[in-house]
């Protein structure tokens, strides 16, 4: 299976990405004329009936959370775009934010419309300096064109600064309110309270472009690509050893293989080495060895087998002469660097792990850390400490990726 | 709406009002949790995680100060998970502060099989004891970051936010504000911080002095119940004595008026009942 374009526009395309043309041409203004006569019901089983699952990495059945949130009490209801994309090795957003703006925020239209909420916020990170001109140009056409504004939907973007804690959502609430980016607990979840205390849904950049390109187009149409259990594209961003790195659309299912060999993909391992590992999900993710990439292919079954999920679909390729335990490290410093420091199992676990790491004794120690990571993954807060043991975990797990 | 939740606890049935937490139910069911940062006045802040239980169809272990119970829940509080949870909280917590005034820390140490010297080695809290006012002192290597003291002194009880967590990761602690001494802080004096830390990390000056002098005796120390002279709101004030010397003054966590709390008066103003100088009436 080959490169696809849905979610990004094709290369050829004329028009600016953030002017009037491009909402008719991609099938924007459609999609909002579509829905403007639609029911929220029927927006919701639209959108369940696509089978769309959330993009951030979690996997969450977009249609139940929408359908959460349209039926949660509350006078005010709120959206929000979560473009926060800080994970390791993951640039999709950010490609699909240059390349094509209107796609996330027409996503965002309709799900404001759909669950009734009159206020959207985009939070983007804080380092996507041009990208949020970008979406913010995007936005003016919008209000221009009156799809945004008083009498429709306000949108205000929010910019983060610097913490790759919120972009878990609900301590991108906390952010969005002027606190301390420290995740709540949950339940309750933010469909039920988010955003001053009111049903909220929060939806990665990637699954609001699924949502635009749906209602430009129509179920049938959707399910044209993906396998039986999870329909449509998925945007992978592929770093490391490989000859063409960089965010590439496929159908899910898509083997893992091809998306690293193919020509128009990936284009093979540099300078003809052999693939070591691949770092799938970002530094929260699974590191799978060679024979279990050649098994695995792009969907949640597959991957499941393994003990890996996509997550935000990063893969980041190591061949054969990379040190994983060097890799281990750096990635241990991000989680000891980017922990809010709230839970005792990840603000003092990531600092051990960190440490345990720079001394060597990765192996020696494996029973303390398998000890540490399952506490970690048990007990703490929010899913970055639930996460920064996985990827150690998933080494421990495969010594023969470890070279030392 | 049903008023009443029936769930099990290892396996025992418990009716509890609705609304009530998990931690509740496992100490009805007298089945009870550890806790490190639950306190029975305030918020649950769920950072400590040493009382997090199992519940049927979660992914991951849940914090029972904080969730509420539900009809038909399956709690588990004794599962190896959560043993593990409950044995490495408290080991990280040893390899980093000083336990020597944390008697919960100790037991759930003692209680989970924790060894204090696993994790030790790396990076601690140690840091200088911050005596820099009369009233209270600032050891914060022996603090857990249970944000206690941060609820305490914010919409909880005092509503004056002097302090809060600042920093992040391991780096994050508990401050007045850019590092300031607590008298160029917000702070008020008034010690309900100091009233709810559980590990002496926040300790009153008096107290600190005898300890250091090796003159505070527990078993010598006698207590007085009485109310407060300062004003008309009525705190229940418990004269904790030395000596025939006042060494500290608290107002217990279940009295009606106060619920603990006392103000810069109520708390510290008690030198003019020891004071050896008498007023001198005028001729």
């Amino acid at each position: 299976m080959s490169e696809v374009r849905r979610l990004l526009p094709r290369p050829d395309i004329q028009s600016s990405a953030t002017s009037v043309e491009r909402l008719t041409e991609r099938g924007f203004d459609h999609a909002l004329s579509r829905i403007s006569t639609m029911t929220s019901e029927d927006i919701i089983e639209e959108v369940s009936a696509s089978g769309i699952k959330g993009r951030g990495g979690a996997a969450f059945p977009t249609g139940l959370k929408w359908s959460s949130v349209y039926k949660a009490l509350g006078s005010e209801k709120y959206v929000v775009m979560n473009a926060d994309e800080s994970e390791l090795g993951t640039f999709k957003d950010r490609v699909l934010l240059e390349q094509d703006p209107l796609g996330p925020l027409v996503g965002l239209l309709i799900a404001a419309h759909c669950v009734g909420a009159r206020k959207a916020f985009c939070y983007i990170r804080g380092e996507y300096g041009e990208v949020e001109q970008n979406l913010a140009d995007a936005l003016e056409m919008l209000r221009m064109t009156g799809w945004v504004g008083p009498h429709s939907v306000e949108v205000e973007i929010r910019r983060g600064a610097g913490a790759y804690i919120a972009g878990e959502e609900t301590a991108l609430f906390n952010s969005i309110e002027g606190k301390r980016p420290e995740p709540r607990v949950k339940p309750p979840f933010p469909t039920q309270k988010g955003l001053w205390g009111s049903p909220t849904l929060i939806q990665n950049v990637e699954t609001l472009a699924n949502i635009a390109i749906l209602f430009a187009h129509d179920v049938k149409w959707f399910k044209e690509y993906g396998t039986q259990d999870t329909a449509g594209t998925k945007l992978v961003a592929l770093s490391g050893h490989i000859r063409r790195p960089g965010v590439y659309e496929v159908p899910f299912g898509t083997a893992l293989t091809d998306i690293l060999q193919k020509a128009d993909l990936g284009g093979s391992i540099t300078s003809g080495r052999s693939l070591g590992a691949v770092l799938l999900g970002g530094a929260a993710g699974t590191f799978l060895g060679p024979k279990e990439v050649e098994n695995a292919s792009l969907d949640y079954p597959s991957l499941n087998k393994a003990g890996a999920s996509i997550g935000s679909g990063a893969m980041m390729v190591f061949d054969d002469t990379v040190d994983l335990s060097w890799v281990l490290t750096r990635m241990a410093r991000f989680f000891a660097e980017e922990s809010c420091g709230q839970c005792v199992p990840c603000r003092i676990g990531t600092r051990r792990i960190l440490e345990i790491a720079e001394s060597g004794n990765l192996r020696t120690r494996s029973q303390d850390l398998r000890e540490l990571g399952q506490a970690m993954r048990d007990a703490s807060i929010c899913g970055l400490g639930q996460t920064a043991p996985v990827a150690l975990l998933s080494v421990l797990d495969r010594p023969e990726l470890m070279h030392d | 709406m049903a008023t009443s939740v029936t769930l099990k606890v290892d396996g025992d049935s418990v009716t509890l009002p609705q609304g009530t937490t998990l931690r509740e139910a496992c100490e009805k069911a007298d089945h009870p949790v550890p806790t490190l940062c639950w306190h029975e006045n305030l918020t649950p802040a769920n950072a400590c995680r040493a009382c997090v239980v199992e519940v049927k169809g979660s992914r991951t272990l849940v914090a029972s100060c904080s969730r509420v119970a539900e009809d038909g829940m399956e709690v588990w509080t004794n599962t190896e998970r959560v043993q593990n949870a409950r044995k490495v909280v408290a080991e990280l917590l040893l390899s980093t502060s000083d336990a020597t005034l944390a008697p919960d820390l100790k037991d759930l140490a003692q209680a989970s099989g924790a060894s204090a010297e696993r994790f030790r080695g790396g990076a601690t809290w140690e840091q200088p004891v911050r005596v820099d006012n009369e009233l209270y002192v600032r050891d914060l290597s022996k603090c857990i970051l249970c944000y206690r003291c941060v609820e305490a002194c914010g919409a909880d009880w005092q509503n004056t936010f002097a302090i809060q967590v600042s920093g992040r990761g391991f780096d994050a602690h508990i401050d007045a504000g850019f590092g300031r001494e607590l008298a160029e802080s917000d702070c008020v004096f008034c010690g309900n911080c100091v009233a709810v830390c559980p590990t002496g990390a926040l300790i009153g000056k008096t107290e600190w002095d005898l300890r250091n002098q090796g003159a505070w005796d527990e078993e010598r120390i006698s207590t007085t119940t009485t109310i407060c002279s300062y004003c008309g709101v009525g705190c229940e004030l418990k004269l904790h004595v030395l000596d025939n010397k006042i060494v500290k003054v608290t107002s217990p966590m279940d009295n009606p008026v106060s619920h603990g709390m006392l103000c810069v008066k109520g708390r510290y103003g008690y030198e003019f009942v020891q004071s050896e100088e008498t007023l001198v009436p005028n001729s």
